[in-house]
Parts: structure tokens; C-alpha cells; sequence
């Protein structure tokens, strides 16, 4: 019995040892060499320009229609709450908090993750399973430096402004229900909205928290490319494993910002 | 000696796992010719050449490209190097998110500081040694296997590489294209001082094409010389492979147990 139970913590330790921590190393060494070889992201910015369109603003349609959507719900189920206790002109605040603080980054994190995240691994491990990163290679260009990094760094520049976006479709989607369908004072929805939300509080911290987002997601996004093996059935895994990391790390950071 | 070799192997060891691919391989090649390494699929003339490249790093032995050993290189100094070697992929390994035009003028544009109109006329002067000038705007996606080999041969040569090595040139090409290519082959060399390895099944091109030819079986090299060595040689299998026999002391089949036992095992 003993036996067994020693067996059991054994393999689950190996399990944890070889899938978590081994990769994480692998990831973390990975990400070292994506800074360090970032020069030429940014002193040829147009290989970053090229991918800020890619995972940006390709992602832009998502981003906003989810977003408006958000705030549409959020708009209805709040004056449903607010109005019991006769402080519906509180609804602007309520949305603009959520979405700012919240839901913005969070939200927008996680369709990022499946829309650009996605993207970025299939696109990274396709070009290694067709040998493209050997060629790149054996013609003296580091794929770090001309394919990961400058997709990294498009990444981490698209993720902060895609959220500030959904916050604001967001905010803007609260208004049409809460002000323009139900009826709410337009006057005190955005003077109350305007004297609660701090910038140092609540926006900046957003921003900060979507940064962090953004590099999480981007970074499980190349390394997960890169790493994946060289077929179609690797590239699907990684693909998949990209967008399930990535939310689960989300929500973990989601957490950890409270 | 360095001067006259351009690449040497030296008791070259080499293995994807525990099974070795290449054993103990020797070669050289002098500056200056054009080499062909041919052999039966899976004996290792790929991974021969991954080796050379440094993309590989032999489990014992020594590679050297002019003077220099390649498994002994820093990442910098090897780049170095890289940057006057040429190498043609056995799949072509197109950039995929390229024209052929940008496919081509990549190197340049990584490696140089010449402006966009120069190498617009060298990418279209070398796209059009391979007969694909009309191709330049064209997709990877969109060209057939031959005409994408093209153009992976013609990035191959963009930067009038010192060692050129072509990972079977001539598959999926028509004759016409063939001949052009091994001719293009030959002519590069000869004009540019540079010097070639070309890895290929064609006998028959290869042996109108080549100053000196390896001949490599199970990760060793057979047997070497010129080509009318090499049609003259009594070697039985080297034989059976220039003429395309069947039978012979070369087996077709990779090692399987007997056929009969496999298929009636039920
Ligand atoms: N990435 C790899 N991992 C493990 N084994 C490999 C790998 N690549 C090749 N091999 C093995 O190494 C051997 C030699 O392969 P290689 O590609 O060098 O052959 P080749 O001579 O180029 O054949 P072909 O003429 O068919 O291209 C083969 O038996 C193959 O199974
Ligand atoms: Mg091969």
C-alpha cells in the first residue's frame, strides 16, 4: 500500500519535474534571448510595424464587438442591482470600475490569447517543421532575432491598447443601455463615472495590468512556436497548449493583481 | 593545405540517437570543384551536409571549411562563416510569407547595406539565372514543386556564396529545367571561384556535371573518384546504383523482418 502511494507521489512528482518546471527553464532561458536579441525590432521597426498589424489589428474586430457587448451586459444587470437600492445614477462608475480595473484587461487578455496567441504559435511552429527557422540559420540570420522577437514585442505594444479599447467600447456599450435604452440621468452617469475613477488608481493600473498580460500571453506564444515539435500534430498541440496556458496563467495573474 | 581544400572531413561520427548515421566519414573537397555526393535515401548525405553547415555537431571528428573547424566555432564566428556559405534545402524551405522577389533579396537585405534599387536588379538577375524573373511576385503557395526549388535555389546563391551546397537540385524538375540548372550548377562555380557539393540521385547529370564524385553507403563513404572513374569501377554495388539495376548486393528494402513472416504472422 505504501508501496503504491510512494509510487504514485513519485510519478506525479516527475509529472510536475519534466512538464512544469523543466519548460518553465526552458521558457524563462528562451525569454532572455528574445531581449537580448531585440535590437532589430526596434531599429528596423517595420519588421515590428508588420506584426503589430497581425496580432493587433486583426485582432481589433473581436476586441471591439466583445467589448461593446460586455458593457451592454454590464450596463443591464447593473441598474437591475443599482435601481433596488435607488443608486442608479451610480451605474456609470459601476461599469467604468469593472471594465477598467477588470474586466478590460482580463477579458481582452484572454481573446487575445486565442485569437493572436493562437496565430502566433501555429505560424512559428509551422515555419520549423518546414525548415524555414534551419534556412533562416544556415543564411547567418537568427530566428530569434528577425521572427520571435519582433512578434514578442508587436505583442506586448497591441496588448495594452487593445484592452484601454474594450474598456472603452465597453464603457460606451454601458452608456447605450443604461443611458440612451433604460433611461438613466445622462448628466450623473458621467459626472459620477468622471469623479470616481482615479487615473493614478484605476486607469494606470489597468494599463499596467494589460502590459503584464500582454507579455505573459505573448511570451507562451512564441515559446510554445518554437518549441513545438517539428509535424502537424506538434504544431496543433502547441497551438492548443498556447491558449490553455495562457488563460490559466491569466486568471492566476488575475488574482495575484488583487 | 587549407588553401587547396576548401572542406575537409575528418573521421566525421554522427548520430540523430543511439544509431549512428554517419561512421567515420572522410572527404574532402578542393577549392574550386564541384562534388557530388550520392548514395541510396537514408544514408545520410543530408545529414552529411547539416554537419558541414555547423547545424550539426558531430559526435566525433572534425569539420573544416576554409581553415576553420565548424564544430569548434563560437555562434558569432560561425555566422561568420555561414554568410559565405550557400545552401540549398532538400524541401526547398521557402519563406512562406514572402514573394519569391523578397525570398530572394533577404539575405541581401540582412546582410547588406545596398540600396532597395540594387538589390532589386541582383534579386531579379538571380531569379532570372533560374528562369523565374515573370515569378518574383508570386507567393511560395503558388508556384508548382519545380519552380519553387528554383527559387530556393536562386536564394541560395544570392550572395555569391565561397561553398555552395545543394541538397538534390534536380528533383521535380523536367528536363529542360535540369539541364539548365546543371549548367547553372557548373557555371556559377566556375565563374565565381566558389565551390560546390551537390547531393543528388541523378546519376547520369551528376556524372556529365561533377570533377569528382563520394559515393556513400550506410554512413560510410564506398567509394570515390572522378566520373570516368566511376563508371569504369568494378564495384558491384556502386554499379548496380549508376545503372539502376534491381538486383544486386544492394538491398531496396530497409531493414524489415522476412516479408512471408510479417504478413501471415496471424
Ligand atoms: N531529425 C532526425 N531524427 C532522427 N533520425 C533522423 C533525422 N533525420 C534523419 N534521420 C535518420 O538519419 C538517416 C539519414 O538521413 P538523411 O536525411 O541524412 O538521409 P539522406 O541520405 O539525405 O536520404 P535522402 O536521399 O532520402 O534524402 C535516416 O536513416 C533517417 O532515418
Ligand atoms: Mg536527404
Amino acid at each position: 500500500m505504501t508501496g503504491r502511494l510512494a509510487e504514485l507521489v513519485r510519478a506525479l512528482g516527475a509529472r510536475i519535474v519534466d512538464n512544469w518546471i523543466w519548460r518553465l527553464g526552458f521558457a524563462c532561458r528562451f525569454l532572455w534571448f528574445t531581449l537580448k536579441e531585440s535590437g532589430p525590432s526596434f531599429r528596423r521597426f517595420h519588421l515590428t510595424i508588420r506584426e503589430i498589424y497581425f496580432t493587433g489589428v486583426l485582432s481589433l474586430i473581436i476586441i471591439l464587438v466583445s467589448g461593446l457587448f460586455v458593457g451592454m451586459v454590464l450596463g443591464l444587470q447593473g441598474y437591475d442591482t443599482l435601481v433596488r437600492y435607488g443608486s442608479s445614477e451610480a451605474l456609470g462608475v459601476l461599469v467604468s470600475l469593472s471594465l477598467v480595473r477588470e474586466l478590460g484587461p482580463v477579458v481582452a487578455g484572454l481573446l487575445f490569447a486565442s485569437r493572436a496567441g493562437s496565430a502566433i504559435t501555429a505560424e512559428i511552429g509551422l515555419m520549423k517543421a518546414t525548415e524555414q527557422l534551419s534556412a533562416m540559420e544556415m543564411m547567418a540570420v537568427d530566428p530569434i532575432a528577425r521572427v520571435v522577437a519582433p512578434r514578442f514585442w508587436a505583442g506586448v505594444i497591441s496588448m495594452p491598447l487593445l484592452a484601454a479599447l474594450f474598456s472603452a467600447m465597453g464603457v460606451f456599450g454601458g452608456y447605450l443601455v443604461g443611458v440612451r435604452l433604460i433611461g438613466v440621468d445622462e448628466g450623473s452617469f458621467w459626472s459620477q463615472m468622471q469623479a470616481a475613477v482615479d487615473f493614478r488608481e484605476d486607469v494606470l493600473n489597468g494599463v499596467i495590468k494589460s502590459l503584464v498580460f500582454g507579455i505573459a500571453v505573448t511570451w507562451i506564444a512564441v515559446y510554445e512556436g518554437y518549441d513545438a515539435p517539428p509535424t502537424a500534430e506538434g504544431v496543433s498541440g502547441a497551438t492548443t497548449r498556447t491558449v490553455v496556458t495562457s488563460s490559466l496563467v491569466l486568471t492566476a495573474l488575475m488574482f495575484r493583481g488583487r | 593545405m587549407a588553401t587547396s581544400n576548401l572542406v575537409e572531413v575528418q573521421n566525421v561520427t554522427f548520430g540523430y540517437d543511439e544509431r549512428q548515421v554517419l561512421k567515420d566519414i572522410n572527404l574532402v573537397v578542393p577549392q574550386g570543384k564541384v562534388v557530388a555526393i550520392m548514395g541510396l535515401s537514408g544514408c545520410g548525405k543530408t545529414t552529411l551536409l547539416r554537419v558541414i553547415g555547423g547545424a550539426l555537431l558531430p559526435d566525433r571528428g572534425e569539420v573544416r571549411v576554409a581553415g576553420r573547424v565548424v564544430n569548434k566555432l563560437s555562434d558569432s564566428e560561425l555566422f561568420a562563416l555561414r554568410r559565405r556559405m550557400g545552401m540549398l534545402f532538400q524541401f526547398g524551405a521557402l519563406f512562406t510569407d514572402m514573394s519569391s522577389f523578397e525570398n530572394v533579396a533577404f539575405q541581401m537585405r540582412e546582410h547588406t547595406n545596398l540600396p532597395e534599387s540594387i538589390i532589386r536588379d541582383l534579386a531579379l538577375m538571380k531569379l532570372q539565372a533560374v528562369g523565374l524573373r515573370g515569378a518574383a511576385d508570386l507567393m511560395p503557395s503558388e508556384l508548382s514543386g519545380g519552380m519553387a526549388r528554383r527559387v530556393a535555389l536562386a536564394r541560395s546563391i544570392a550572395l555569391d556564396p565561397m561553398l555552395m551546397m545543394y541538397d538534390e537540385p534536380f528533383t521535380g524538375l523536367d528536363p529542360i529545367s535540369l539541364g539548365v540548372i546543371g549548367q547553372l550548377i557548373r557555371r556559377l562555380n566556375d565563374s565565381l571561384g566558389a565551390t560546390s557539393i551537390v547531393v543528388t540521385h541523378d546519376v547520369a547529370e551528376a556524372l556529365e556535371l561533377v570533377d569528382y564524385v563520394y559515393y556513400m553507403s550506410a554512413g560510410k563513404v564506398e567509394f570515390q573518384g572522378t566520373p570516368d572513374q566511376v563508371r569504369a569501377a568494378g564495384l558491384s554495388s556502386l554499379r548496380q546504383f549508376v545503372y539502376g539495376e534491381p538486383d544486386g548486393p544492394v538491398p531496396f528494402h530497409y531493414p524489415a523482418p522476412d516479408y512471408r513472416q510479417d504478413l501471415f504472422a496471424q
